[in-house]
C-alpha cells in the first residue's frame, strides 16, 4: 500500500525575489530600447523610472514575505512584467502623439500603478483569511450589482465611447464595472458554496445531457436579464458577457454539470440576437465585426481596420518598440493595446504577452486546485476566469473573433480602475493561494502540546 | 544616431528575454507536474504536508514490529490490487472499500467496512468479519467470529485474496 502526499511546499519567495527582478530588468530593456529607437539615445529618467519600479514591485514582494509567506512565487513577477510592458506601451504612443513624459498618459499610469499596489498590500495585510469574505457575501452581491448599474443613474453616470459604463464624480472619472467583477465573484462563491447541492441534482435527460431541475432555473435567469440590461442600457456587450460567463463559468465549477454551460451559452446567444435584432447600435457592433473594410463600416469606425492593418504591419517579429505607427489607431494605448503590441513586438512578442496571461490564469486556477475550502475554490476560480474571459473578450475583440467592445487588456491598458481592481484581484488570489500552498500545521507538534503534563502555576 | 544593427539586436533581445521570463516561469512551474511523491506506507506515518523538506526522496523502510515470530505484512496476493503489500499494526488494519481504511479496496464485492485483522491478548493475530454482505473467507469457511490467522493462511474478501506473510 503507498500514500500519495504532496511534497512540502517551499515559499518559493527567493524564486520570486529573481523573477521579479528579471521581470523589472526585461521593462527596463524595453524602454531602453523604445528610447533608442525614438530619440537615439538613453531615456534620461531611465535610472530614476527604473528604480521607482523596482522599489514598488519590491515593496510588494516583502509584504509578501511579511504576510502571505506561503503564496505563490509566478504570480507577482507575471504581473509585475505586464504592467510594466504597459508602460512602456503607453509611454511609446505618449510619444507618438508628442506628448511630454510630464503630462503624459504613461506618468499617470505610473501613478495610478504605485497607488494599486499600494492598495493590493493593504489588502494582504488587512485580509488576513480570504474566509472573511463569505460573511459579505450578499454585502458583496448588492454591491456588485449596483456598481453594475451605477453608471445608468442620470447625474453621475456619463457614456462615453458610446458605452455608458463610467461614472464621474467632479475630475474623477471611474469604470465602476471593475470593482463590480470582484465583488460579483465574491457573491457567486458565497451563494454557490451555499446552493450547489441543489443546483446540481439532476433532472431530466434530453440528448445525452443531464438537465437540471425546472425550479432551480432561477439564478441563471436572474443572472442572464442582469446581464442583457447591462447590454442594451449601457450598450456594452464586453461587461455583459463578462458578467454572465464569470457567473457560467462559477456554477459549472460549483456542480460540475455541462448542462449549465449549455444552458447559458444558448440563454446569451439567443439573448444577444434579439438584442442584435432590436438595437440599432448593437447592429453598428456587428457590422463593424463582420464587414470591417465595407464602406459603411469605415464611415462609422475605422478603428479596428487600423488594428489589424497594424499587426499585419508588424509581421513576424514587429517593427521594433519606438519603430511603428500604433498611434494611428484611436484609442491605442487602451483598447487597442494588443494591435499596438502586436505591431511593435511581432506575433512573436503578442504570443508572450498571451502565454504570460495563460500562465497566470493557470497559476489561479491551481490555487483553486490547491486550496481547501469550497469557498475559496469557488472564488480563485472565478476570479482566475474572469481574468481569462476579459482577455478573450479584448483579444477577441481586436482580432475580429467577437464583436469589439471596450473592455481593457488586465495590466496592460491605460485605465486607473483597471490597474486597481486587477490588483486587488491579484492580492485575493495571493491570499487564497498562501492559504493553498501553507503546509497543515504539524500533527507531532500539536499532540506534544496535548500531552504535555498541566502545571500548576502559582500567582501571588 | 546609433547603427541599425544595435537596434535590431536590441529588439530582438527584448523578444528573446520575453521568452526567456516565459520559460523561467514555466520551469519554476514544473513543480506542480511533480509536486505530489508515491511512497510506501511506513508504520509511522509522517505528519501530512509537512514530511522532511531537505530528503524528499527518502524512503522510511518499514520497521517490522513484532521481529522474531508470526507474520508482520499483509499481502494481497489476488484480484485488483495484486502485489500489494502493508505491514499488520498491532491496533487493527482496516479492509474495505471506504477511504478510512488501511488497505483500500478496489472491488464490487468488497463493503465499506469488510473486515479487520488485529493482534489478540496472546499476540496471535486475529482476523474479523466487520457484518460485510458477501463475507470474508478464512480457506474455504466463511468466517462467523474473530478467527486466528496464521502465516501462509488465505483470506478471500470479494475477488480479493489476502496472505498473512512473515
Amino acid at each position: 500500500m503507498s500514500t500519495v502526499s504532496s511534497v512540502a511546499p517551499r515559499s518559493g519567495r527567493t524564486t520570486e525575489l529573481v523573477l521579479v527582478l528579471g521581470a523589472v530588468g526585461i521593462v527596463g530593456l524595453a524602454y531602453v530600447n523604445l528610447g533608442l529607437a525614438t530619440t537615439g539615445t538613453v531615456p534620461p529618467g531611465l535610472a530614476a523610472l527604473g528604480l521607482g519600479y523596482l522599489g514598488v514591485s519590491l515593496a510588494f514582494h516583502v509584504v509578501l514575505r511579511w504576510r502571505a509567506k506561503y503564496a505563490d512565487p509566478l504570480l507577482l513577477p507575471i504581473v509585475t512584467l505586464l504592467n510594466g510592458l504597459g508602460l512602456v506601451m503607453i509611454h511609446r504612443v505618449d510619444i507618438a502623439r508628442g506628448r511630454d513624459i510630464a503630462d503624459g498618459v504613461a506618468l499617470r499610469q505610473l501613478m495610478w500603478s504605485a497607488l494599486a499596489v499600494a492598495i493590493a498590500a493593504a489588502v494582504l495585510v488587512v485580509l488576513r483569511d480570504h474566509r472573511i469574505l463569505r460573511r459579505y457575501t450578499y454585502v458583496a452581491g448588492v454591491a456588485g450589482f449596483s456598481l453594475l448599474l451605477l453608471p445608468l443613474l442620470p447625474v453621475i453616470g456619463t457614456s462615453e465611447f458610446g458605452s455608458r459604463i463610467w461614472i464621474r464624480l467632479g475630475p474623477f472619472s471611474f469604470q465602476p464595472g471593475e470593482i463590480a467583477k470582484i465583488s460579483l465573484a465574491v457573491f457567486f462563491a458565497g451563494y454557490l458554496v451555499q446552493t450547489r447541492d441543489a443546483l446540481s441534482v439532476a433532472g431530466r435527460k434530453i440528448l445525452g445531457l443531464t438537465l437540471p431541475r425546472a425550479r432551480d432555473l432561477g439564478p441563471i435567469l436572474i443572472a442572464w436579464l442582469a446581464s442583457l440590461s447591462v447590454l442594451v442600457f449601457e450598450r456594452d456587450l464586453g461587461s455583459s458577457l463578462l458578467f454572465f460567463g464569470l457567473f457560467v463559468a462559477m456554477l459549472y465549477v460549483a456542480t460540475e454539470r455541462v448542462s449549465w454551460i449549455a444552458i447559458g451559452l444558448g440563454l446569451f446567444g439567443a439573448g444577444a440576437y434579439v438584442a442584435y435584432l432590436a438595437f440599432a447600435h448593437v447592429q453598428v457592433r456587428v457590422l463593424l465585426w463582420l464587414h470591417t473594410f465595407s464602406p459603411e463600416a469605415l464611415q462609422t469606425s475605422d478603428q479596428l481596420a487600423k488594428g489589424l492593418m497594424g499587426m499585419a504591419a508588424g509581421g513576424m517579429v514587429g517593427t521594433g518598440l519606438g519603430r511603428g505607427r500604433p498611434d494611428l489607431t484611436y484609442l491605442a494605448e487602451s483598447d487597442f493595446i494588443i494591435s499596438s503590441f502586436g505591431e511593435e513586438l511581432g506575433l512573436v512578442g503578442l504570443f508572450a504577452i498571451l502565454v504570460l496571461y495563460a500562465l497566470l490564469v493557470e497559476r489561479g486556477l491551481r490555487t483553486s486546485l490547491g486550496t481547501r475550502d469550497g469557498f475559496g475554490k469557488l472564488l480563485a476560480a472565478g476570479l482566475s476566469f474572469s481574468l481569462a474571459l476579459q482577455c478573450f473578450v479584448v483579444v477577441g475583440g481586436v482580432t475580429r473573433v467577437i464583436p469589439l467592445t471596450g473592455l481593457t487588456a488586465p495590466f496592460l491598458s491605460s485605465g486607473g480602475s483597471s490597474l486597481l481592481a486587477n490588483w486587488t484581484l491579484l492580492a485575493i488570489l495571493l491570499r487564497i493561494s498562501d492559504h493553498a500552498r501553507r503546509p497543515l500545521p504539524d500533527e507531532s507538534a500539536q499532540s506534544a502540546v496535548g500531552e504535555a503534563r498541566t502545571e500548576v502555576v502559582k500567582l501571588s | 544616431m546609433l547603427s541599425e544593427l544595435t537596434l535590431t539586436v536590441l529588439r530582438l533581445g527584448l523578444l528573446v528575454a520575453l521568452w526567456a521570463f516565459v520559460f523561467a516561469v514555466v520551469g519554476v512551474l514544473r513543480g506542480d507536474l511533480y509536486g505530489t511523491r508515491v511512497r510506501k506506507r511506513a508504520g509511522t506515518t509522517p505528519a501530512k504536508g509537512n514530511p522532511a523538506p531537505r530528503a524528499p526522496r527518502r524512503e522510511r523502510t518499514p520497521r517490522p514490529p513484532k521481529a522474531s515470530k508470526g507474520p508482520t505484512r499483509l499481502v494481497v496476493t489476488a484480484g485488483p490490487l495484486s502485489g500489494t503489500t502493508l505491514p499488520l499494526r498491532s491496533s487493527g488494519t482496516l479492509i474495505g472499500r471506504s477511504p478510512e481504511c488501511a488497505l483500500v479496496l478496489d472491488d464490487d464485492y468488497a463493503s465499506g467496512r469488510h473486515a479487520r485483522i488485529f493482534e489478540g491478548d496472546d499476540g496471535r493475530w486475529m482476523v474479523e468479519d466487520l457484518r460485510s454482505t458477501n463475507g470474508t473467507y478464512l480457506g474455504a469457511t466463511r468466517l462467523t467470529e474473530p478467527r486466528e490467522v496464521a502465516a501462509g493462511s488465505v483470506l478471500r474478501i470479494g475477488q480479493t485474496t489476502l496472505e498473512l506473510q512473515r
